[in-house]
């Protein structure tokens, strides 16, 4: 599993990541734990994005880790890191696994609008409901990592950074195996692939399922990342929307892009915030522009031609 | 009886203004089959400027009549100039490409078009009641309504009207609809199909923008309208049917008065309801209630 | 010689869209090893049959059995994996791909069945396998190239390639040589039908060409407007009266 060049950086850049965070300010470490929480779900829309499918509606799976984990917080007291972390991809896997069913025979703008059209029914729900936390949402304790309450955020940011690593690994060798290949070929031509053999529906429903365990889990550790859930960080359509922007921005040729694309993303916003609040929407418009019309490939096809170059 | 009639008038109007967003999506998507998000910021864009001008005029001592004219001056100009722009520099060179692709583009434009309106306008809200409060109120079955929110409805006829006569009583709507069904015969045909994409994104843009300019006397004008109003829009194309304009008219009739409903007697529902009918009509039946054909692929 | 089941056996199959009648009455014995070609004017029915005999369409009434399998009520894939492929009169391939990638994908379709679909693809195996069908079709200088910068002719023959690998044992094309130059058409069909001779597979062609048809086939399948009007070798077929009218295009 560790033979190609892309699993070696994964590994090594983990390991890296993980010693660097030992000696970095907090507010450092926090941006990274934000993207690599992140970036979890963007692996699965990137699965989705090859295969010619986009959701504009996955925040329903992350919204459904997020709140997981402050339901097993609150309701259950549950702290444990990777409790909460399996909980909250679980039940998203579960719920993406049934939506699936419908969600396969879907295409195009249909299969974006109907991933939508559920998101907004969660948050619809969530907003108008007390014992859901309503609007405010709700705080979480921080959790603990083997019984163990860390007294920094390092821990908690060590298992973030293993876990986008292991899920990096596994999701670069599911694209190895025959279904995990069926992503450009489903998309540039499905009918071909039918009377070929395999049932497309069938891939579908398992990327689906899978885009929706990784979104999940994604949510879970942001949620633990920020200390609180709430349905306009976590649900709300503009929520997905900055999903499929990363996904753009970061280029769907390899793992390690949505890694890349969330942490320019959140150093992006951290930015955009402070120097100009009222431009946030223009910077991200304008860059979903500017990478559609000149950069196809988004950031990772710029590394890659600068490596290329190097060489 | 007068929580129906309520009811049915608040529906009605609000599947008024709906319906005139929503032909012009409907119209973009069957002909260039796009969906077009940025039609939101034409909506926006539309009240925006109307609501500007009305109250610019007001200022000047102009009588409240001309805010009519605004509105009218506004959805045509907001058309023109957004639309033509946005399809020249953008949309023209991205015909070739992928539906979905386009689609983010105009999720993108839309981004930046909000902003632009904060740039413009400012955050403060605007009100721009002159028209309103000039038509004044009327007593019916029991209850008042205001004047101008019944002439919404007949805009919204009109509209209607128009659109049914363009396209089946003209010329150029035997071309849409050859456009509509398909482009590359009618290429072969000899339609100058880059400019029909073109009149056509302009006319759907000049109908978002009139949706906006007509609703801004009745609103507080304020950010945030644009966001609203796509999500509805697409929930009547999709419900509909995309690219015909019977399905944006019934569509629109179905979300607004449900709308309407919901928000009378149970308003905890009322986002609830317009995506979960958008959902079930996905899942049930996906083309919508009333799309045109499709032709075979193998 | 010793008188075989039919591999293949058509019984009255029916197909109609509402009012029109895209086929009627259609019944066939195809014979292991034979290579069939099938003819008629535009609309006649022909691709409506291979649609059916593929399980992309499902016929109004009537049964297709392939060696003792009812086929009728499955679909493309099910069709696939009992034996039967088939080639497109516009070729299906995976146009941002290359040649090499759209026959490695079609091997490991092929061959990774069920759990395998989860292991690795490019194993060295499947790579000679896939070089060994570059070699037989002769799309090795095309190799590495996208398919969207390929012309018609390579496109058709990878078209063909890939539904061969699943080792079918009744393969249907579809046009194989529409889109192909006059002066090429004869080389295209040297290659296709000298691989498929090799492995012994019973072919049915649809083909408009009628030299193409005389030159390979060992009996025809007129069709005229969903019906089929004659049934015999390709000398007979091309005098036949019936068959000058409705599908050549000649009068006495």
């Amino acid at each position: 599993m560790l033979r190609d060049n892309t699993s070696k950086v994964v590994f090594i850049g983990g390991i890296l990541i993980i010693a660097f965070g030992f000696f970095a300010p907090n507010w450092i470490v926090n941006q990274l734990m934000f993207g690599f929480s992140r970036a979890l779900a963007i692996l699965g829309l990137l699965v989705l994005w090859r295969t010619g499918l986009v959701s504009f509606g996955h925040a329903f799976y992350f919204g459904l880790g997020a709140y997981t984990v402050a339901i097993l917080d609150i309701q259950l007291g549950v702290t444990d890191v990777f409790l909460r972390l399996f909980g909250g991809a679980c039940l998203a896997g579960v719920a993406g696994f049934f939506v699936g069913f419908i969600m396969r025979n879907y295409r195009d703008i249909f299969f974006a609008m109907l991933n939508t059209a559920i998101s907004m029914v969660l948050y619809g729900i969530i907003v108008k409901t007390e014992s859901l936390g309503s609007t405010d949402g709700f705080a979480i304790s921080l959790p603990t990592i083997f019984g163990v309450a860390p007294e920094t955020k390092y821990p908690l940011f060590v298992v973030i950074t293993v876990i986008a690593m292991v899920s990096a690994l596994l999701v670069n060798f599911y694209l190895k195996t025959t279904v995990g290949r069926l992503t450009t070929p489903i998309r540039d031509n499905e009918i071909r692939v039918e009377y070929l053999g395999f049932s497309v529906a069938h891939a579908i429903h398992l990327k689906y399922t899978m885009s929706a365990i990784l979104a999940g889990g994604a949510g879970a550790l942001m949620a633990m990342s920020l200390g609180q859930v709430d349905p306009d960080s976590m649900i709300n359509w503009t929520v997905s929307g900055e999903l499929v922007f990363i996904t753009i921005l970061s280029g769907p040729g390899n793992v390690i892009a949505p890694f890349i694309g969330s942490l320019v993303f959140e150093v992006l916003r951290t930015y955009a915030f402070e120097l100009a609040p009222h431009l946030w929407q223009l910077i991200v418009g304008g860059t979903f522009l500017t990478i559609i019309f000149f950069l196809p490939g988004g950031i990772w096809s710029l590394i890659v031609k600068f490596g290329r170059n190097k060489s | 009886m007068e929580t129906f009639l309520t009811i049915l008038l608040d529906g009605l109007q609000f599947s008024s203004y709906l319906f005139i967003v929503s032909a012009g999506l409907t119209i973009i998507f069957g002909v260039m089959k796009i969906l077009n998000v940025c039609h939101g910021s034409f909506y926006a864009w539309g009240a925006y400027t109307s609501a500007f001008f009305i109250g610019k005029f007001s200022e000047m001592g102009m009588p409240d009549g001309w805010g009519f004219l605004v509105i009218l001056a506004s959805a045509i100009v907001v058309g023109l100039v957004l639309g033509f722009l946005i399809e020249q520099v953008i949309l023209k060179h991205m015909y070739h490409r992928d539906e979905v692709l386009i689609v983010l583009a105009t999720f993108g434009l839309f981004l930046v078009l909000e902003d632009v309106i904060l740039i413009a306008f400012g955050t403060d809200p605007y009100f721009a009641y002159q028209p309103m409060a000039l038509l004044d109120s009327v007593e019916m079955g029991g209850i008042v309504r205001d004047v101008y929110g019944l002439t919404l409805i007949g805009v919204a006829a009109m509209v209607a009207i128009g659109c049914w006569f363009l396209l089946n009583k003209t010329k150029w709507g035997t071309i849409l609809k050859a456009v509509i069904f398909d482009r590359e015969m009618g290429i072969a045909m000899g339609i100058n199909v880059p400019l029909v994409y073109t009149l056509t994104f302009i006319g759907g843009a000049i109908l978002g923008g009139l949706g906006g300019a007509y609703i801004a006397p009745t609103i507080s004008v304020a950010p945030g309208l644009g966001t609203e109003v796509i999500v509805l829009s697409f929930a009547v194309v999709v419900v509909g049917g995309m690219g015909s304009i019977m399905g944006a008219a019934i569509g629109s009739l179905i979300i607004g008065l449900l709308r309407a409903l919901a928000v009378h007697e149970l308003p905890q529902v009322e986002l609830f309801v317009v995506f979960a009918v958008m959902a079930v009509v996905l899942v049930f039946r996906p083309e919508g209630l009333f799309a045109p054909a499709k032709p075979r692929k193998i | 010689m010793k008188q075989s089941k039919p591999i293949l056996e058509v019984r009255d199959l029916l197909k109609t869209f509402g009012a029109v009648v895209a086929a009627k009455d259609i019944n066939v014995d195809v014979n292991r090893g034979e290579i069939v070609g099938i003819i008629g004017a535009n609309g006649a029915g022909k691709t409506c049959f291979v649609n059916m005999v593929t399980g992309y369409l499902k016929p109004t009434s009537g049964s297709i059995v392939f060696d003792g399998i009812e086929l009728v009520g499955k679909g493309p894939r099910e069709v696939t994996h009992a034996g039967i492929s088939r080639s497109f009169q516009v070729s299906q391939v995976f146009h941002t791909m290359t040649v090499a990638e759209n026959l490695t994908i079609a091997l490991a379709i092929a061959t990774n069945r069920g759990v395998r679909a989860l292991s690795e693809m490019e194993t060295p195996e499947l790579t000679l396998q896939r070089d060994a069908v570059l070699k037989r079709y002769q799309l090795e200088n095309y190799k590495d190239m996208t398919v969207n910068v390929l012309s018609q002719g390579v496109r058709k023959l990878l078209d063909i390639a890939m539904a061969v690998v699943s080792e079918p044992r009744i393969l249907l094309l579809d046009e194989p040589t529409s889109g192909i130059s006059v002066e090429e058409k004869f080389d295209f069909m040297d290659v296709v039908m000298g691989a498929l001779k090799e492995d012994n597979v019973t072919v049915l062609f649809v083909e408009h060409d009628m030299e193409i048809v005389e030159r390979y086939v060992s009996r025809v399948l007129a069709f005229y407007q969903g019906e089929i009007i004659a049934d015999m070798s390709p000398k007979k077929a091309l005098a036949d009266s019936k068959v000058q009218e409705f599908v050549i295009g000649k009068r006495h």
